[in-house]
């Protein structure tokens, strides 16, 4: 483990396809990214697993002509805040044993709570990256790195005793919510998501805009929950 | 030890659709009545206000509305030889917590069951002949007709300021309503909403089909609306978060925003939140219910309320479990048959669809539920079912809008779930997408059924209740009849692609389909072949009445909202005119 934590602060300031859109959003002028991006602190994240969904984010949602990337999106401080949520600590969650692994059709069998299940799944994730590639998720390089997401989401992973398929579906929704929802939850940093979708947010009312705009695509500045407030 | 309260005249064991119905009528016949609820209260001027009432990940995503699976769950399995696991966390269906119940956050479509549903198996077997019904489809007349009903239909209706257009009044037929439906004594409250333009393009379609299309009844007001309590609802915002969220302009109907605002005035009511009802305490000798123990999860008291009258109106899993935890009646044992508390579990067989448009501008997050376009033309009693091999049937709908971003993404299949060319694929389909539902029937089978299992525990350690379901062969021919009829329209709307979404052959608990369930206390017309009466009253307890699709010998091709609330308006009339004053069976058996 050791040797694979060293330059996970290089890589989370910028290296390679992540950051320009933050200092972008942030200050219309991309080339004071370097010295302006943000140093994250993270509520339970610890250094491996923010730079292992920085690197998912970053591969996932890629810095193109559409969106900035995941990271500078937001992704992981959205991805950190939720683990660290009731949600994340299990809340409404039925967690009482006997437990089995159960038929597919019988849903999620687990006592581990979103926290504890992607603690445990970026460390087999990482683990089998090491076996396939000599170093873990976030070291590789962003055809590899697309490559491992193809191989995990298509069965072809072999995670040692963990569900390598579920977990990536499981990652893919964190990273889609991280990217979508309101940017009160720390992602979709500059309403990024909601731009390239042409997603208004949140209206008070449609009521007097349904019919103007039958058949005509409305087009708007999103709109917010703290735009409201 | 529990302490004994003072005794009340009624006492009402959730507070949703059902039990807000129970309390308001029964307030108004001059009963002392009182309200539990084992979630939160919910007061939309503070709970459901603008801005954070329109946000998609708490409410779609993280549930917010749902009932706590921590505190109690259901155990699940596909078939009496399996091992039943605990539902984790709901996914497939999404039952609601606090004052309003599921009601919160439906969908709203609001039906009538048809006529001959009514009379289900004389129905089909005087039809189709007396082999059209298996003998392990265990479906049921129900013991209450559609004319019967008709009235309390049309009062909830009133109660709801429901938008629509009829398309039966009094056996007069009208074009551009639903040309199958029963007679309706009056025309909806409201005028429909204006069609989405995923409606209108289905709606031209079905016509160039010989079929008769019209906007789904929609339980919402779309212009203000003062209701029969007396309570003034909004007109609805088209705002595009209905489902799954509640409604900020009190315009979607819910106990919430048409029936607690009168009865928070009403000295005769008594509302307590965060109770958990853990038993109803039985006099057999007695036939009689003395009274509903309970633990205040605000103290973590245990009381016993004793009541003159009891209404289990808690969602359809809770009211199956009270009566078997409870030992009111006997419970359904799937080797012999026998019993009756836990039969005739039924799902929704919903399917859906989706075709793109590339030439076509939809905005896909504005507009309500009630800009959907239906046919009816392919429900149980509306088509001949001569050759086709299976009974049943449903409606099919043609919608657009309600499609926020975490959720209503529609790529055609095959589009990289992520990544440069996931993006583009998601820009380039996101205004163009037309989604579609067949809402089928789902007809009683003797292997799907609820009892008590075996080894799960909730949290006051009850045993939970174990749910066995799977799709049967007749419900899912049904369901391929309609993607088929479905089809048909689709390509007459022309679409650059579409994509028919069946259902897999085993029904599975993730992902969500639909909130519809029914049976395990159903009605009947004697304790041998029912739970309850025909005036929802328990056969086993006189002074018990159970709420709620619980009661439905089967599923329909409809949602059960409409129907559930006519049957509490019809309970409540008949323990308004006769019970109170006489109390004691309501129907002898």
């Amino acid at each position: 483990m050791a040797n694979d934590t060293i330059p996970r602060r290089d890589f989370l300031t910028g290296a390679g396809a992540a950051g320009a859109g933050v200092a972008a959003l942030a200050t219309s002028a991309p080339a004071a990214k370097a010295q302006a991006a943000p140093v994250e602190t993270w509520l339970v994240l610890t250094a491996d697993e923010a730079a292992f969904f920085s690197a998912v984010a970053d591969t996932m949602i890629p810095a193109d002509a559409l969106s900035p990337s995941g990271t500078d999106c937001g992704i992981p401080v959205f991805i950190d805040r939720q683990l660290a949520s009731a949600w994340g600590a299990g809340a409404s969650m039925y967690r009482a044993g006997p437990f089995h692994p159960g038929l597919p059709e019988q849903g999620y069998q687990l006592p581990l709570t979103p926290r504890d299940y992607f603690a445990e799944g970026v460390q087999a994730a990482n683990a089998w990256s090491r076996k396939a590639y000599g170093k873990v998720f976030d070291r590789l390089a962003p055809e590899q790195r697309a490559e491992a997401l193809t191989a995990m989401e298509a069965g072809k992973a072999e995670f040692e005793n963990f569900d390598a398929r579920a977990f990536f579906q499981r990652l893919l929704t964190i990273i889609m919510e991280g990217f979508f929802s309101d940017p009160i939850y720390g992602g979709n940093r500059g309403k990024a998501s909601w731009r390239m979708l042409g997603f208004p947010g949140l209206p008070a009312t449609y009521s007097d805009k349904i019919e103007q705009y039958r058949n005509k695509r409305y087009v708007a500045e999103p709109q917010s929950i703290a735009d409201f407030s | 030890m529990a302490t004994r309260l003072k005794e009340v005249d009624a006492v009402v064991i959730g507070m949703g659709w059902a039990g807000g119905i129970m309390a308001r009528e029964l307030t108004l016949a001059g009963l002392n009545v009182v309200g539990l609820e084992r979630g939160p209260d919910r007061r939309p001027a503070q709970d459901f206000a603008l801005p954070g009432i329109r946000d998609e990940l708490k409410y779609q995503q993280r549930l917010e509305l749902m009932a706590d699976n921590s505190v109690d769950t259901i155990t699940f399995r596909n078939h009496p030889d399996q091992l039943a696991l605990p539902i984790r966390r709901w996914s497939a269906f999404l039952p609601g917590e606090g004052v309003g119940g599921t009601g919160n956050h439906w969908g709203a479509a609001h039906w009538r069951f048809q006529p001959d549903d009514f009379r289900l198996r004389s129905y089909l077997q005087g039809r189709y002949g007396a082999k059209s019904v298996p003998p392990t489809m265990t479906i049921q007349d129900w013991p209450v007709s559609y004319d019967e009903l008709e009235p309390h239909y049309d009062r909830f209706d009133k109660v709801c300021g429901v938008s629509g257009k009829a398309g039966n009044i009094k056996g007069r037929k009208i074009k551009g309503g639903n040309v199958f439906e029963g007679p309706r004594n009056s025309e909806y409250p409201n005028r429909p909403m204006p069609p989405s333009v995923g409606g209108s393009i289905f709606d031209a379609a079905a016509k160039s089909l010989g079929y008769h299309p019209f906007p789904v009844p929609f339980s919402a007001a779309s212009a203000p609306y003062k209701n029969i309590y007396g309570v003034t609802m909004g007109a609805c915002q088209e705002c595009g978060f209905c489902t799954r969220t509640a409604c900020e302009a009190s315009a979607k109907a819910s106990s919430v925003s048409t029936i607690m605002p009168a009865l928070r005035q009403e000295s005769k009511f008594e509302l307590r939140t965060r109770i958990f009802v853990s038993k109803l305490l039985y006099d057999r000798e007695a036939k009689r219910v003395t009274a509903v123990l309970y633990t205040d999860l605000k103290t973590g008291a245990e009381f016993e309320q004793p009541a003159n009258i009891v209404v289990l109106s808690a969602f359809v899993f809770s009211n199956t479990h009270m009566l078997l935890h409870s030992g009111i009646g006997e419970p359904y044992d799937h080797a012999t048959g026998n019993g009756q508390v836990g039969r005739n579990y039924c799902y929704q067989f919903e399917a859906p669809a989706a075709a793109f448009f590339p030439d076509r501008e939809i905005n896909p997050y504005m507009g309500s539920p009630g800009g959907g376009v239906v046919i009816d033309d392919f429900n149980n009693a509306s088509f001949d079912h001569t050759g086709l091999g299976f009974v049943g049937g449903g409606y099919i709908l043609g919608a657009s809008g309600g499609s926020p971003p975490i959720n209503g993404r529609s790529v055609p299949e095959g589009t990289p779930s992520w990544g440069s060319a996931w993006k583009r694929e998601t820009v380039k389909w996101y205004y163009h997408s037309v989604h579609f539902n067949t809402q089928g029937s789902v007809y009683a089978h003797r292997d799907n059924y609820m009892d008590i299992d075996p080894t799960y525990r909730d949290a006051l350690r009850r045993p939970l209740l174990r749910l066995t379901y799977n799709g049967t062969d007749n419900d899912h021919a049904m369901s391929r009849y309609l993607l088929g009829r479905l089809e048909s329209v689709i390509k007459a709307m022309g679409p650059a692609h579409y994509e028919m979404r069946p259902r897999p052959k085993n029904f599975t608990i993730v992902p969500y389909q639909s909130t519809h369930n029914a049976g395990g206390t159903i009605m009947g017309t004697n304790p041998g072949n029912s739970v309850v009466n025909r005036y929802l009253q328990s056969w086993d307890a006189h002074n018990l009445f159970v709420m709620g699709a619980s009661t439905f010998p089967q599923q329909h091709g409809y949602n059960p909202t409409g129907t559930l609330g006519a049957l509490a308006l019809w309970s409540a009339d008949k323990i308004k005119t006769s019970y109170i004053k006489n109390p004691g069976p309501l129907v002898h058996a």
